[in-house]
């Protein structure tokens, strides 16, 4: 690898943008494919795919083989309500290598104890997530049951184009959560993208089983092909 | 956090700057029982210290023997392991798989 290649493929990673080398298995010619450069590339379905499933792997495209290097970033998750579901959900995310944040102004909520070894901002979400960076490889859940801390944070992930949004509520509060936010200015296609009630379907009570379901719908957001998406923006 | 390689592609640049010759092992297929994923890197400097995995443990040794060779060479190596009856415990992998790791220099 070239040391230029290398270092560009550094400062990729380390503003959280995928990136994919790309090796020539028979003359070992290598290439760097940034983001902003998927869509054009020869290879692009291949790309899209591995990137898609954060898996490096050897590929064989018109009789010539090429290793591709995938390199996705680490998935975050935002969660605000440092509530009984965050409890069970902060701990599950991590097992599946998320970085995950708990934001809640409420302190009483926001404890250490409460939470051991997770990340947390007793803050107001207008203070606490604009210095978090959230991005594209970000999932958010809004799980205070308190619009006065989830419907700011929903509007900022929104504005983020988080990979994953999602609210606790049933459907009557989600649709009441959706009227303020509209009054907010927010569009009814962002409106679409929040997940809510929130979590695959599972039959879940407890708050561990909510927090299995959120994370089942977080997978499949993460890993499944957008077909929807994809035919939607061909329309 | 096994699957996370970030520092190791920073110590990779930082050696390369400091002046070291560097080379870089990636893991690119696997077979059967195999401990470290496609796409695991180890790197090592020119002094033999090496970060990252391959294997978890298993090749190593070997692995950086080919990549002081690799990087005075300047040549690229396409390494091969697999379980072999006695040698398994010696530069093999225990648990039976196969990979192929592509050793490169950086520079």
């Amino acid at each position: 690898m070239k040391q230029e290649t290398l270092t560009e493929l550094n400062s990729e990673r380390a503003a959280r943008r995928p990136v994919i080398v790309v090796t020539d298995i028979a003359g070992g010619a290598q290439r760097l494919v940034k983001a902003a450069d998927f869509a054009a590339d020869p290879l692009h379905a291949e790309l899209d795919k591995h990137l898609r499933m954060n898996k490096s792997a050897m590929i064989e495209v018109d009789g010539k083989k090429f290793f591709l290097t995938v390199h996705a970033p680490v998935a975050r998750l935002l969660i605000t309500g440092a509530v009984h579901i965050s409890q069970a959900l902060a701990p599950l995310a991590t097992s599946l290598d998320y970085d995950v944040t708990v934001v809640d102004p409420r302190t009483a909520f926001a404890s250490p104890e409460r939470f051991p070894n997770i990340p947390l901002i007793a803050e107001w979400p207008d203070t606490a997530l604009p210095p978090l960076n959230v991005d594209r490889y970000t999932a958010f859940v809004a799980l205070t049951h308190d619009p006065k801390i989830d419907d700011p944070a929903l509007l900022h992930a929104l504005s983020r184009e988080c990979f994953y949004i999602g609210a606790l509520g049933s459907r009557k509060t989600h649709a009441k959560r959706l009227e303020r936010l509209k009054a907010q200015g927010a569009k009814e296609a962002d409106l679409a993208r929040i997940h809510a009630p929130i979590g695959l379907n599972i039959g879940a009570i407890s708050p561990a089983e909510i927090a299995v379901a959120i994370m089942a719908e977080i997978t499949a957001e993460l890993r499944l092909p957008k077909v929807q998406a994809v035919k939607e923006n061909a329309a | 956090m096994l699957n996370r390689d970030d520092d190791i592609l920073k110590t990779a640049e930082a050696w390369k700057k400091a002046g070291h010759g560097v080379a870089l092992a990636t893991v690119m297929e696997t077979w059967g029982s195999a401990p470290r994923p496609t796409g695991s890197h180890l790197v090592i400097n020119d002094e033999g210290t090496f970060q990252g995995s391959v294997s978890g443990g298993c090749v190593e040794g070997a692995v950086v023997t080919e990549a002081l060779d690799v990087i005075s060479s300047g040549e690229p190596k396409m390494l091969e392991f697999g379980v072999a009856d006695e040698t398994a415990w010696n530069v093999g992998l225990s648990c039976g798989g196969t990979i192929r790791v592509f050793v490169e220099k950086v520079g």
